[in-house]
Order: C-alpha cells, then sequence, then structure tokens
C-alpha cells in the first residue's frame, strides 16, 4: 500500500437516479467516459436524497474542495447544486469548485471540461498522471 | 419513507496497488448497475487514497485482488466486506453487495412504490429575503427557522408532497427550487429579468378564488354541508371541494392528489396561523438582532 495518500474527489457524478430530468443518453455517456478514464471519482445515486439526510458525505466533500485541485461536481443547475450543500449544512467555496450541468450541456463538452479527451481510440484520458 | 433507511452505503472499486483494474466495459456496467440501485461509488487509483483511506466510510471493497484478498478495516475498527470480483460477472458483483447489505433498508431507485422521490424545496441563499411568505404558505411544516440566525430553512424536506411545487410560485424573489422539476427557473436554470417580472406581477393565488382563500374554502364546506344534508350525497360535497380547488390547482401546477388530501378547512386555518406565528417570530427576531447590531 505505497500509493500517495488524497483521498479528496477530483470528480464528484450525480446519477440522478430518482427522476428522469436529467437526459439518459447525456448521463449514460458521462459516465462511460469517467469510467473509461483513469481518474479517482466519486459517484452517487442522487445529491438530492443525500441533502435531504443532511448526509455527512456532502460535507466532508466541501471540507476537501482543494482550489489548487478543482473539484468538479458533474451533476444539474449550479444555483440548484450550491443549495443542495447549502441544505446539507455544508457551503461550497466559491474557488475550487466548477459545476457541470447535465441537464443543458452535452457529454462531450461535459467530459472535456473534466479534462478529458474523449475522441481517443483509448478512451478518456486523466487531466494529470498519477504520482 | 426516509427516515427509515439508511443513507447510501458506499462501495469501492479499488483499482490501486495490489490490485489489477477492471475491464472497461464491466467497470461501466458496474457502476450503473450498483448507482441504479441507490449505492454510492467511489474508485480509488493508483496515486489517490491508500485501501485503508478509501474503504474509511465503505461497506464493501470490490476489486481484482488476484485471489489475495485484503483484510480491511474501517475508520471504527470494523472489519470490510471484501470481495476479488476478478472471475464475476456484473450480475455476481452486484448480488455480492447486496448480500453484504444483510437486508439494511435503503431507498432504492428500482423499488417501484416502495421508492421516496426526493423531492423538496432548495432555497437559493443569494435571492432569498427571508420574507418567510413560503413558511406561511406551505401546509406540511416543510420550512422553519434556523436557531442561530432566524433564516429561513428548509426543516422536514420529507414532509414535502411530491411533484407539488406550489410554495415556489408564491416567492417573489424566485428563490425556491425544485430540483427535479421539469422546467425552469423552478429546477435551478438561471433567473431572468423576465422570471423577476412575472413573479412581481403574480396574481394573488387566493384572489383567484374571490379573495380570502381560507374563507372561501369554509363557505364552500359549509354550502357543501348543507347541501350534504338535503341531498344526503357525500359525492356531492366531494364534488364542490373539487370544483372549489380547481383554479388553486392550476394557478400553481398544484397536483390533484396533493389537493384532495388537503386537510378539512379548519384545519388548514390551524396549521396556516401556526406557520404565520413561526414567520412573524422569525420576522420579529432578525429585526431585533439587526436593531441591536446597529446599536453596538
Amino acid at each position: 500500500m505505497g500509493e500517495t495518500a488524497g483521498a479528496t474527489p477530483r470528480v464528484l457524478y450525480c446519477r440522478c437516479a430518482y427522476a428522469q430530468v436529467v437526459p439518459g443518453d447525456v448521463k449514460d455517456a458521462v459516465l462511460d467516459g469517467l469510467a473509461r478514464s483513469s481518474v479517482a471519482f466519486e459517484m452517487v445515486p442522487d445529491l438530492c436524497e443525500m441533502a435531504a439526510r443532511r448526509d455527512g458525505q456532502l460535507a466532508d466533500i466541501a471540507r476537501a474542495v482543494d482550489p489548487a485541485r478543482p473539484l468538479h461536481i458533474v451533476a444539474c443547475w449550479p444555483r440548484a447544486v450550491r443549495g443542495l450543500f447549502h441544505l446539507a449544512d455544508a457551503r461550497l467555496p466559491d474557488a475550487g469548485v466548477e459545476i457541470l450541468n447535465m441537464r443543458a450541456e452535452t457529454a462531450g463538452d461535459l467530459l472535456a471540461r473534466v479534462g478529458l479527451d474523449v475522441g481517443s481510440g483509448t478512451g478518456a484520458t486523466p487531466p494529470e498522471a498519477p504520482a | 419513507m426516509i427516515a427509515a433507511t439508511v443513507p447510501p452505503p458506499r462501495v469501492v472499486l479499488y483499482e490501486g496497488a495490489g490490485s489489477a483494474p477492471l475491464d472497461p466495459d464491466v467497470r461501466t456496467r458496474l457502476l450503473a448497475a450498483l448507482l441504479d440501485r441507490g449505492y454510492a461509488v467511489t474508485r480509488a487509483m493508483p496515486g489517490g487514497a491508500r485501501r485503508e483511506e478509501a474503504s474509511s466510510s465503505a461497506f464493501v471493497v470490490l476489486g481484482r485482488f488476484g485471489g489475495a484478498v485484503p483484510d480491511v478495516h474501517d475508520a471504527a475498527g470494523r472489519p470490510v466486506h471484501v470481495h476479488d470480483i476478478g472471475m464475476s460477472t456484473v450480475d455476481e458483483a452486484v448480488a455480492l453487495v447486496e448480500e453484504a447489505r444483510a437486508g439494511r433498508p435503503m431507498n432504492r431507485p428500482d423499488a417501484g412504490a416502495a421508492t421516496w422521490k426526493p423531492w423538496f424545496p432548495v432555497i437559493d441563499t443569494a435571492r432569498c429575503t427571508n420574507c418567510m411568505q413560503c413558511l406561511s404558505f406551505c401546509l406540511f411544516d416543510v420550512y422553519g427557522v434556523a436557531p442561530a440566525d432566524h433564516t429561513l430553512r428548509v426543516e422536514n424536506p420529507a414532509n414535502c408532497k411530491v411533484n407539488c411545487p406550489a410554495c415556489s410560485r408564491v416567492c417573489p424573489e424566485v428563490a425556491i427550487m425544485f430540483p427535479k422539476y421539469h422546467a425552469g427557473p423552478i429546477d435551478g436554470a438561471p433567473v431572468s429579468e423576465a422570471d423577476v417580472h412575472r413573479e412581481k406581477m403574480k396574481v394573488d393565488i387566493s384572489a383567484l378564488l374571490g379573495g380570502d382563500i381560507l374563507a372561501k374554502l369554509r363557505e364552500r364546506s359549509a354550502e357543501a354541508k348543507s347541501r350534504f344534508s338535503k341531498e344526503r350525497s357525500a359525492d356531492a360535497a366531494l364534488a364542490e371541494r373539487r370544483r372549489c380547488l380547481t383554479k388553486l390547482a392550476d394557478a400553481a401546477a398544484i397536483p390533484r392528489e396533493v389537493l384532495d388530501a388537503l386537510p378539512t378547512p379548519e384545519e388548514i386555518e390551524r396549521r396556516t396561523a401556526e406557520a404565520a406565528r413561526k414567520a412573524a417570530a422569525a420576522r420579529d427576531a432578525r429585526e431585533h438582532a439587526t436593531g441591536r447590531a446597529v446599536q453596538s
């Protein structure tokens, strides 16, 4: 177990599993792009459900935000996502967080903004090489 | 309901040192299968968390360990289920996770009628002015007041009536979102000038019923009771109540099931008075706190 530490998730993906408001093809393609990449990620079934529970994982994620290693939250409208974290007593800082919207953007654009090259033959590549 | 279930259990897909990466197709299908059953998943990679760190709040660790399954404990020192899925299909890997859950009740997207859809208001604190109109309006105790700063908060999200966005319609600042609503700005989309203008010009819902909504409901209820005594028809009374509420439903996009489930007019009046008392107390406390701050 000699890997360098760094449990902070760089990518948080919300499946929005309890509703059909996020286009299915977009969330499936983003999931596939992330799965084929070599980045670490955190995936949750539904941010709304976690916020309603005031799930401590959201506070952990908010606390661990580091502007030097931006956190990409791939979910829905940024205004809603920030409100959900606030509801869970987990205020997201302004710096170091980029909220990507699967309701309004294409999967290709979203993956590119995370730093993944979806056009390569071997699938996505990580934004930075692991240590 | 949500209180009777555990938070989404976290599965760690461990692909760090001491394990081999999963086949990409298998990884994609496994992730989708777990998420769609309500599990959270962390993928731990080389250069990321150590296995012990990654599993600190996990209940299952999955990986291709080549038969050498390690002992792993969570942050509390409890053993974590670790499974080698090198030879497993996606369905078999999911079955291992389900088995490890040992029947603990969880909310699941695939549970049909037993699923709780996370539907509740979310406040845009950048827009909310703490006018407390939503708190006064809601009959289901969804809203409350934060004791520390007397600001509005969503206190009981699970009390909210699924698919009912009515309180967002009474907010003059377009500050109430329902992230699972189908359209903006209620879904959280940016608020335009036109949205704000529309809210300011919004017709008072109670005016749609000819003035005081409670008075109107009481009046209709009395009329229905009178007719009931003459005609002895419960169906007629129910139909009258439905007619009375039709305009309200259309104006505020309130699902019919919510209106049908409303309590009696007397109970509505009691709850409204209680909500209004809470809202007034919160406004007073905020004004008092503001006054003290100015004096000092």
